[in-house]
């Protein structure tokens, strides 16, 4: 920087990245003051994807709201799904049926691999590796054939149901699905071979955005953006739920906080996913998918259309909703970018009152335009990718 | 209650003994009203005081509660976590509908940055001494605060500019 020429106080070029900037991950602004090709300030604006979840919410019943979680983290749709669903389980003190806890696990996992498939291969083309973007789509393109079987549809899921799933899986699931899993890991492997060592990747993301431990929790960095700074925080190991206690895996955790530890948090995770991917394969109990709950769950069919009580209640819950006990909670689960929790308020009836998301993401965003002043416009580029910014559930 | 949360709230009766309105919740989410004039202080302990240090911020939110008919109309609710003693705590602000103001925590915690604009975007809670007080999810332009329940959830307003977002 000795070389540059002085420039006058104040002199400086300004940048606008995005909103429209391929390597923005979705739709949000960054405007840069330069010094050359040094970035000395930035401030962001988001909310271009803002489509009023919570106030949207409130129009809904209880149950009306899953499609719209489908829709914050579209990435991993099913995990949006798992917290919403947790959260209203625990308000009400509903027992999930260890079938269906399972599955959920099974899925919850699966979706957490296709998130970091998604953070990593586009983050790589933004550093010009295009080829590992094709290894692990075509990975991830597997787990989406399998979650087309199950429920029909591909991105947004919407297969939870509060208190259990909406239908059980085929009797072939075990076998696709580990079809599923042995056809798509020598893709993730191959990839980290590729670039765990590789000298190009490591003088673009080693001590680049680098976040130190104090800072990640001030921020309210949680999940591998917190973990890559050497916060050993879990939900599914602080607080176990759906079973997660009886699954063994381990947490990764990063020693310095820069982009290479985020991606290779991210890595270590995928792996510890499909270790818990088999235990679940291999002890996959039988028995019902939904709560034997009248106040949640749709009577069968049969009992529907031959019985009154049946009928009534089946009325009952589509029309009026499933009505939720009065009062404030706050509830969360792990998600693929960390803590995602619902507050949620309600006032007894068969909508909810308030529901506020706390995206994982929003909070290492509001990051960014701190940590990356001192770098250059290319190391933007590799901080922003890893970590994995997602406009659904950055602007709800 | 778990012990740990006892102590969180048994060390708030002893250093604010005044400031304690209500103390609810759930075992493993507890809920602690306070009063909104020492939010900063009780903030600053929280997460200073060594058998306590909720060093961790998760999330800042406003909710109206016309509906509900209760007075005061706002609250703000501050989500912390300690994740070397593993426990939690909700601390709860009451703010009439006159004077919805309380000050920020920005200093404290570097995270309540957006969460703070994003509350006052949605509900127009003024946080005291923030430095960027802006909206933050919908369009410069937009009028009102779209999460108060007196907003219509079908309105809609045209906003066209762009924002020349300025620096510091």
């Amino acid at each position: 920087m000795e070389n540059e020429a002085i420039k006058e106080p104040g002199e400086y070029t300004v940048l606008n990245f995005g909103p429209a900037q391929p390597i923005m991950h979705g739709a949000l602004r960054l405007k840069l003051k330069l010094d050359g090709e040094t970035i000395i300030g930035a401030r962001m604006e988001i909310g271009y994807l803002h489509r009023c979840f919570e106030k949207m919410s409130e129009q809904q019943t209880w149950h009306g709201v899953i499609p719209f979680t489908d829709r914050l983290n579209y990435c991993s749709s099913l995990m949006n799904n798992l917290g919403y669903c947790n959260a209203v389980e625990e308000w009400m003190g509903i027992e999930v049926p260890p079938r269906a806890q399972a599955l959920r696990v099974f899925f919850n996992e699966m979706h957490r691999i296709m998130d970091h498939c998604v953070c990593i291969g586009p983050g790589l083309v933004d550093l010009g590796a295009l080829t590992n973007l094709w290894y692990l789509f075509t990975a991830r393109e597997k787990m989406y054939e399998l979650i087309e079987r199950v429920c029909g549809s591909r991105l947004t899921t919407s297969f939870l149901r509060i208190g259990g799933l909406t239908r059980d899986v085929a009797p072939d699931f075990v076998r696709t699905a580990r079809e599923m899993i042995d056809y798509s890991r020598p893709f993730i492997d191959d990839v980290r071979h590729l670039i765990e060592h590789n000298r190009i990747f490591i003088d673009r993301t080693r001590n680049i955005g680098n976040v130190s431990y104090e800072d990640a929790m001030a921020w309210g960095y949680t999940g591998p953006n917190a973990r890559a700074s050497g916060v050993k925080y879990d939900v599914r190991k602080a607080r176990p739920y759906h079973g997660y206690q009886n699954y063994e895996f381990d947490i990764p955790l990063g020693t310095n906080g820069d982009s290479y530890d985020r991606y290779m948090v991210r890595f270590e995770e995928v792996i510890q996913s499909y270790r818990i991917m088999s235990q679940v394969l291999d002890n996959l109990p039988g028995g019902p998918i939904a709560a034997d709950d009248p106040r949640v769950t749709l009577p069968p069919k049969n009992q529907t259309y031959n019985n009154i009580e049946a009928l009534m209640n089946h009325f009952k819950l589509t029309f009026d909703g499933i009505q939720v006990p009065e009062g404030e909670w706050y509830s969360f689960t792990e998600a693929a970018n960390g803590e995602l929790g619902f507050f949620c308020v309600s006032d007894g009836g068969g909508r909810p009152y308030r529901i506020k998301v706390r995206p994982p993401c929003f909070a290492a965003c509001q990051s960014i335009e701190k940590i990356c002043v001192g770098y250059m416009v290319p190391d933007l580029t590799a901080i922003v990718g890893s970590m994995n910014i997602i406009a659904g559930e950055l602007d709800r | 209650m778990t012990d740990q949360e006892n102590i969180t709230v048994q060390k708030l009766r002893e250093n604010f003994p005044e400031e304690i309105l209500d103390v609810g919740g759930r075992p493993n989410d507890v809920a602690v009203t306070v009063r909104r004039d020492r939010i900063p202080d009780i903030c600053r302990f929280l997460r200073d005081d060594p058998d306590l240090s909720y060093k961790y911020f998760i999330d800042i939110c406003g909710v109206d509660y016309m509906e509900m008919e209760k007075t005061p109309r706002f609250a703000v609710i501050y989500n912390l976590l300690s994740f070397e003693k593993g426990h939690r705590i909700r601390l709860k602000v009451l703010l009439e509908e006159s004077d919805p103001a309380v000050d920020s925590v920005i200093e404290i915690w570097k995270g309540a940055d957006w969460f703070e604009r994003e509350a006052f975007d949605m509900f127009g809670i003024q946080f005291r001494n923030h430095p960027f007080l802006r909206r933050i999810l919908t369009h410069h332009q937009f009028v009102g605060h779209p999460l108060r329940k007196d907003y219509e959830h079908g309105r809609r307003q045209l906003c066209t500019e762009v924002w020349d977002l300025e620096f510091d």
